[in-house]
């Protein structure tokens, strides 16, 4: 276990009557990149801010670096820096003076603060912006700022709250640069995200819909370990074919890309293929079907029941099971 | 008609917003409560019961009869005894009394000489209400008919301590200092705490090592170097344009203040803890000005207050406060002179600044 830096056990978090973290199990590695995906509400950030000390569990435990929190928080305090998922440094001093600010809060003595803070302007391309005010930042720039003020006292745990949900893509894409530079140096990384490209990039995954953790692992095995069969379908018709393809039991979700549409299909039917083009063909339209290996989308849709065409998850609770044993689970949104 | 379809939908809104605050629902009904029935208490222009100290050099019947008839006024209580006029003198300055009674040794003979004031009466100008209150005493005819006298002018003699001329500038500026450092500082740091969870600030601070303690202090020390700053400006104005005199040490005056400044803070800081939002804090700010500047004696004498207000009162920082900035400002005492008053702030402070500390959690639930 010591080289897990997070361990929880039956995590639960209620508000009054909404359980928003429902009895999670998680085991978060040392030095690794391990991201949480979910729609808004699925219990992201619920669980990030049990994991430190926030927010006092309802239920079950969580540990960090072996600590039980929220008892131990300010032993473990020290040791993790939390990006927040709206920006919570101070608008009104400048780039330098946050850093500063933030550095002497984790009674950083000044010569390692001075080193560290220019390492980290330099670091996150912020020399530059010095003397300006935060408030006059953008998106990208406050989130570099946001970054390099969280890991200014070199913490060993990072977590980060939808770090990238208001930047563009170049500066996401640095972002996730940056986050694998700080993991390649020892960091752990917790990072929730609604962006399937994101949630590819992680060494692990843990996916949450309506609280509970509905899969957990490698993001590569969770594709390939998907218990479903996957078939594109190209058609010029797609809502016409998506709606006669939803009425059918054995067809789990359909999601459509573009003028194509991915039609999840229970992993015991016989010849999906064929079966979904006599569907088709019955409902009138001409496409063409074939079967192509799952996405991290595809994971998602079947974990969560989440079914691309509205950005809810689904209500009737059916979404909840990871091993899809139930029958004509078709999921509407 | 759609203009007003569009005005209703705002009116709506409103009091939709506004019946979801329940804070803000609260005070549309407890300020006007809360203002009517301290203004009903503290608003008392009959005033009676001011503490007197009685000198009573004469010792006969007649002056006993004097003071009996002074004491059945009730303008004032007789809450102590004297010797001599400066052991007068001296619990005015304290804060003791504000009327003081010399009957001189020969309070007989002069009584019957008309043309001679027969007592004296020694007043506490540094209170604007109490120096008119105890003038009516100075005109009352008093019945000592009974005991064989007749006399056409008045038996007292009035001396005004501190502020003979009876300017106004010179009664209101130290308490002003009061007044004013209550308005700020209380809304300062009431707002200090809440603003910082408004803007998000504080989700970040609190998963950091900074300690309760630490951020409250942090948070109060550069407004204690305001308040300070607004003192001395109250002060030098004061003193430049209306004349007003530092009569006792300035050192004094300023340990005083600062005392004052803390606890003011410290009861901003608590009232933070309570508010969500930098509206709803400002309301609280609001709602613990008014009883101190209605109780505290600054509006109206507090000796002439009913009881009950009197207790509340004497919970306030602001009563203890003008109680020794007029003191210190106005008659020249010495700190050591008011340890009552500066005892209850610094319990005050104490108080408040536990509570703070121990509401301020750093968690979100």
């Amino acid at each position: 276990m010591s080289d897990a830096a997070i361990v929880a056990a039956g995590l639960t978090r209620t508000f009054g009557k909404l359980i928003a973290v429902d009895s999670v199990d998680l085991t978060i590695p040392k030095g690794k990149i391990y991201g949480f995906l979910g729609p808004n509400g699925s219990g992201k950030t619920t669980t990030i801010r049990m994991l430190c000390g926030l927010l006092k569990p309802s239920a079950g435990s969580a540990r960090v670096f072996g600590m039980e929190l929220p008892r131990d928080a300010e032993k473990v305090r020290p040791r993790i820096g939390y990006m927040t998922q709206k920006f919570s440094l101070y608008e009104d001093l400048t780039v330098r003076e946050n850093l500063e600010f933030m550095g002497r809060i984790y009674s950083m003595r000044r010569r390692r603060r001075r080193q560290r803070i220019e390492s980290n302007l330099a670091r996150y391309a912020l020399d530059d912006r010095q003397r300006q005010r935060a408030g006059t930042l953008s998106g990208g720039q406050k989130q570099r700022l946001a970054l390099a003020a969280v890991t200014l006292h070199e913490p060993e745990l990072l977590l980060l709250d939808e770090p990238t949900s208001a930047v563009d893509p170049q500066s996401r894409r640095d972002f996730w640069d940056g986050l694998f530079e700080l993991a390649e140096g020892g960091t752990t990384i917790l990072v929730s995200t609604h962006f399937m490209d994101e949630a590819e990039r992680c060494h692990r995954l843990a996916i949450l819909a309506e609280g509970r953790l509905v899969a957990e692992g490698v993001p590569r095995e969770l594709s390939s370990n998907i218990d479903a069969v996957v078939l594109e379908v190209e058609t010029d018709r797609p809502r016409r074919a998506r709606a006669a393809l939803r009425s059918v039991g054995f067809v789990r979700a359909v999601t459509q890309i573009g003028a194509r549409l991915h039609v999840m299909v229970e992993t015991g039917t016989d010849d999906p293929e064929a079966q979904v083009r006599a569907v088709l063909k019955s409902g009138g339209v001409a496409g063409i079907v074939e079967r192509v290996s799952a996405n991290l989308e595809d994971v998602f849709v079947a974990a969560t029941g989440f079914d691309g065409d509205v950005a809810l998850p689904a209500a009737d609770g059916s979404a909840g099971a990871d091993e899809s044993g139930a029958g004509s689970d078709e999921v509407h949104p | 008609m759609s203009s007003l379809l569009r005005m209703g939908a705002i009116i709506g809104k409103e009091i939709r917003q506004l019946s979801r605050d329940r804070l803000t629902f609260g005070m549309i009904i407890g300020i006007p409560l809360l203002q009517i029935l301290l203004f009903g208490y503290a608003i008392n222009l009959d005033v009676r019961h001011l503490r007197a100290g009685v000198a009573d050099q004469a010792t006969t019947q007649l002056s006993r009869q004097l003071i009996a008839d002074v004491e059945a006024s009730q303008v004032v209580d007789i809450v102590a005894r004297a010797r001599t006029a400066g052991e007068l003198e001296d619990m005015m300055r304290r804060g003791e009394i504000t009327v003081g009674i010399v009957i001189p040794a020969d309070f007989e003979r002069r009584v019957r000489e008309a043309t001679r004031p027969a007592a004296q009466l020694l007043v506490d100008g540094s209170d604007p209400t109490v120096a008119n209150i105890a003038m009516r005493l100075a005109q009352m005819r008093f019945e000592l008919r009974k005991v064989g006298v007749e006399r056409p002018s008045t038996v007292f003699e009035v001396r005004t301590y501190y502020n003979p001329e009876r300017r106004s500038a010179v009664q209101i500026v130290p308490a002003l200092i009061g007044v004013i450092l209550t308005l700020t500082m209380v809304l300062f740091t009431s707002v200090a705490v809440v603003r910082e969870r408004e803007r998000g600030n504080l989700e970040l601070l609190i998963t950091t090592p900074i300690r309760n303690l630490e951020l409250m202090i942090g948070k109060i020390i550069p407004y204690i170097v305001i308040g300070l700053i607004q003192v001395t400006i109250i002060l030098l104005v004061g003193w430049y344009l209306f004349d007003v005199p530092v009569r006792g040490s300035v050192v004094d005056l300023y340990q005083g203040s600062l005392l004052f400044i803390a606890a003011s803070l410290s009861l901003g800081l608590m009232l933070s803890t309570f508010a969500k939002t930098q509206f709803q804090a400002m309301q609280l700010a609001f709602l613990a000005f008014l009883p101190q500047l209605l109780l505290s004696g600054f509006m109206f004498p507090f000796d002439g207050m009913p009881p009950l207000a009197q207790r509340i009162g004497r919970l306030l920082p602001l009563t203890h406060f003008i109680a020794i900035v007029r003191g210190v400002v106005l008659r020249g005492a010495a700190l050591e002179e008011l340890m009552p008053n500066v005892r209850a702030l610094g319990i005050f402070f104490l108080i408040t600044m536990t509570l703070a500390t121990l509401r301020f959690r750093k968690r979100l639930d």
